[in-house]
């Protein structure tokens, strides 16, 4: 059974006074994430990432299609107690410290009273506000908030957490900590899905990436396959000291440093280009392929076939 | 389920406790007592009159006011600013929230109240030097202020469940200053004809009865309240109110959190 | 507890409650009716309904005439002999907005009639209307009001001509005041007098139940003059022949009159035995004087409902 499931859901709003203009903001979505994944969701602003997570934690209904997670309908109260919510850019009760909004939200979803007190510490410690335990929300700076946020989206110990834009307000520091968070949080069994559009967090952690644009999903699958997809590079090393004119026309980007020239081109291009290389007498000094990172992934599938494939920077 | 109820109650209560804002109106009532003093020693003669009018017209404008204001601000307020994602994504019902937000918007009113009808009694005391028999009826009076406050709330929160924080103030305050003259456009409603009549009966019984529950002048000649008006004011109160909550509470029900 | 029960449960509170709240306010109403009309007896201090007022005394005004409008029409439907909530009203409307010359002229109307027809309070009706003058001095209508009272309720023909004469003498004031004051002397008491009058009140005011009550008393007058016309012909006619006609048509074969007269409800007039001229339907016609039938009494006034104990 998967942890997440939608089958063909989707959301269109109704806009303007007279509801006359529909705005699609998700196409049926069909996607389907195991247990134990982490799982990333891509995508540029607008692009229905946040609205895909409030039809997951049933913040908004759809207007068609199921989710389920874990094998239940959002809609069941009982899934509710197994997921934890961070939503993009917090905003808490101002008037409460961060223990007593843990608190409160542990109350809610169930946290037995008993433990309430030493698991919100420990959640407190585990996001490093243990010092700020007493102090108003409405002191917190962004990142701190971000934190409290993390703290009481995991604090019922849930089984699936959504994270939508887990890092932004956070500094260098503070991003890697969340990132060793999110190992942890797989380490533990749970599920973790999260969108965002730093791509290097999205490489670094997922197993399985979506892309998503436009409320339409433009692909699906772990960050290695993907990339596969994209047409990749190789970097020759030679001595010269000139860069020859017949490796440009190959498409190359190319470096000169003292006498070592460094050719960066696609990877279709590499035969032709030893060719030169041999026809020069130039002596080649290493071959590497670069690989190709999920932005350019990203970047291709987001423009429309206009953009021609392949050769060319 | 209850005790998720008396969470978001509680919360809502002691949000509203440590906003400072409440603070300052309490603050602002309690100094109109004493004005109510001031203004007796001109009246001579009156000054009963005057601290009682005064004074209770104060604890019902500013209740009404600080209803509104928090109310509506801690209910729009949430839902704009997304506070509400974090606690919708939790084992809690949709239902159980609105409930506990009235339950604790209403105690908090309660407590304001308190000490608002407490500052009425000192001004009370200093006047007069001492309680007249009539004086008791002064808590009937604060009973029904109650009362009146109870459907306050309700309405804050229903119009909180779908419209801005502006809109549910202004359709707020606007039904509070009908209802108070909800009488006098019922015997309007009465003596018309035709579509005027329909329309005016309709408004007339939809909104809620606040002259009935205003006795303000009747106790502060020292006159009783009769404890049937008491009992079909607290039906009245309650009925509406379940009325208003019972809207709320289906509106957010199939409402989309932007 | 899933969605659908939640919903049902809650549009089922919902339509219950709307039932119990709409019965409740039944209740209510009748407990406390003419409550908020008893209001106005707290406020001995018109100044302090107008501080109260906070400015908005205009549309205080506003309400406390309505109230009056409302609370004389349902006492008058009902025939009631006790109409004490009257003037109380009418002084605070007018204390509230001195300009409204509507209130005064209601009261000139109805404040000083006995009841059912009024509150039987003349003395309270000049007080009221001098008010006025004292706020509007260049408002004719209001030297109107008050001479009326003098005239109908008073019979003080003497004060009723000063008063129009003063009238008279406001810039733009309508030249029948002049003709009032002038014909007073010879002319008061006389049906034509009256009928100017009542002419007048009709014609200076929009408000409906003064009107009304105009034209009721024009139809009387009315109602008046063709009875005692009607028995100055059979007197005539019996002068001529030396008997009582048995029935008005032999009026009309002696030529006397044209044809069958009727009373302004369509009934034609009846003859009595003894040479009397009478309505068919007294009832039907309000404030007549004449062609009732002996000992008849028009219907007395009944005692204002009182309302269950507890306001």
């Amino acid at each position: 059974m998967p942890a997440i499931e939608t089958i063909n859901l989707a959301k269109t709003y109704a806009v303007g006074f007279w509801r006359k203009k529909p705005r699609t903001a998700l196409l049926p979505l069909n996607l389907q994430i195991e247990e134990g994944e982490i799982f990333g969701f891509l995508g540029p602003n607008g692009a229905g990432k946040t609205t895909t997570l409030k039809l997951l934690t049933g913040i908004v209904f759809p207007s068609s299609g199921t989710a389920r997670i874990l094998g239940n309908e959002v809609d069941d109260p009982g899934v509710k107690a197994q997921i934890g919510f961070l939503p993009e850019q917090p905003y808490f009760y101002d008037y409460l410290t961060a223990k007593e909004l843990l608190e409160y939200y542990g109350q809610l979803s169930g946290v037995p009273a008993k433990d309430l007190s030493s698991r919100v510490n420990e959640m407190l410690s585990r996001v490093g506000l243990s010092d700020a335990a007493r102090t108003q929300l409405r002191k917190f700076s962004k990142g701190m908030l971000q934190r409290v946020g993390l703290a009481q989206a995991i604090l019922h110990d849930p089984k699936v957490v959504f994270l939508d834009e887990p890092m932004s307000g956070l500094d260098p520091i503070g991003r890697r900590e969340v990132r060793e968070l999110i190992q942890q949080l797989k380490q533990e069994g749970k599920t973790v899905f999260f969108s965002t559009h730093i791509l290097s967090d999205a490489e670094a952690l997922c197993d399985r990436v979506a892309v998503i644009h436009k409320g339409e999903l433009r692909g699906v699958g772990a960050v290695a396959e993907l990339t596969a997809q994209v047409h990749g590079k190789v970097e020759i090393t030679f001595n010269a000291s000139a860069a020859p004119a017949a490796l440009r026309q190959l498409g190359a980007d190319m470096h000169i440093n003292g006498n070592i020239v460094s050719a960066v081109l696609p990877e279709e291009n590499q035969e032709a280009a030893l060719e030169v290389l041999k026809r020069e007498r130039l002596r080649l000094t290493s071959l590497t392929p670069v690989r190709s990172s999920l932005e350019e992934y990203y970047v291709q599938n987001l423009q429309p076939a206009e953009k021609s494939m392949g050769v060319g920077a | 389920m209850n005790s998720r109820i008396a969470n978001v109650a509680f919360n809502t209560f002691r949000e509203a406790v440590r906003d400072r804002v409440l603070y300052n109106l309490i603050a602002f009532a309690l100094l109109l007592s004493a004005a109510a003093i001031l203004v007796g020693q001109i009246s001579i003669d009156i000054e009963r009159l005057v601290v009682v009018n005064l004074g209770l017209t104060a604890v019902t404008l500013f209740g009404v006011v600080i209803a509104i204001f928090i109310g509506i601000g801690l209910v729009s307020k949430e839902i704009e600013k997304r506070t509400l994602y974090t606690v919708l994504s939790r084992p809690v019902r949709r239902w159980e929230f609105v409930v506990g937000k009235f339950l604790g918007l209403t105690g908090t009113l309660l407590v304001n109240t308190f000490f608002m009808a407490i500052g009425v009694f000192l001004a009370l005391l200093y006047v007069s030097r001492h309680f007249e028999r009539g004086d008791f009826s002064i808590t009937a009076a604060l009973y029904f202020i109650i009362l009146q406050f109870l459907i306050v709330c309700s309405l804050a929160l229903l119009f909180s469940s779908f419209s801005s924080p502006l809109l549910s103030a202004v359709f707020t305050f606007a039904l509070f200053v009908i209802g108070s003259l909800a009488e006098d456009l019922r015997g309007f409603a009465a003596a018309a004809k035709g579509i005027t009549a329909m329309l005016a009966g309709t408004v007339a019984y939809l909104v809620p009865n606040f002259s009935a529950m205003n006795v303000v002048n009747q106790v502060a000649h020292g006159e009783p309240v009769s404890g049937q008006l008491i009992l079909c004011n607290t039906v009245y109160a309650l009925l509406y109110s379940a009325m208003a909550i019972s809207g709320a509470v289906l509106i957010f029900q199939r409402r989309n959190l932007k | 507890m899933n969605s659908r029960r939640v919903n049902v449960v809650a549009t089922a509170v919902l339509l219950l409650s709307l039932a119990g709240t709409v019965m409740t306010l039944r209740t209510l109403d009748g407990m406390r009716r003419g409550a908020t009309l008893r209001e106005v007896l707290y406020f001995r201090s018109p100044k302090m309904l107008r501080r109260m007022s906070l400015g908005y005394s205009g549309l205080v005004a506003d309400l406390y005439w309505t109230r009056a409008v409302q609370y004389f029409g349902s006492h008058h439907i009902a025939q009631a002999s006790d109409f004490h909530l009257l003037s109380p009203l009418l002084e605070m409307t007018t204390d509230l907005d001195p300009k409204m010359t509507v209130a005064y002229q209601f009261g000139s109307n109805f404040l000083a009639p006995a009841p059912p027809n009024g509150a039987g309070e003349p003395e309270k009706a000049v007080a009221l209307v001098e008010h006025g003058i004292q706020h509007n001095p260049d408002n004719w209508k209001l030297y109107y009001a008050l001479g009326f009272i003098y005239y109908m309720d008073l019979k003080d023909y003497k004060k009723a001509a000063e008063t129009f004469e003063r009238g008279a003498a406001v810039p733009k004031a309508h030249p029948f005041l002049r003709l009032l004051a002038a014909q007073m002397a010879q002319h008061a008491g006389e049906y034509g007098m009256s009928r100017m009058l009542w002419t007048a009140t009709y014609e200076t005011t929009t408000q409906e139940q003064i009107r009304r009550n105009a034209i009721d008393h024009l139809l009387a007058l009315r109602v008046d003059e063709d009875v005692t016309q009607l028995e100055r012909i059979v007197g005539s006619y019996r002068e001529r022949t030396g008997q009582l006609p048995s029935s008005i048509n032999d009026l009309v074969r002696a030529g006397l009159i044209g044809g069958m007269p009727v009373d302004p409800t369509g009934q034609p007039y009846k003859l009595t035995p003894d040479g009397r001229i009478e309505l068919r339907n007294p009832d039907a016609i309000l404030y007549i004087t004449k062609g009732l039938p002996p000992g008849h009494r028009s219907p007395q006034p009944k005692p204002e409902p009182t309302p269950p104990s507890g306001k």
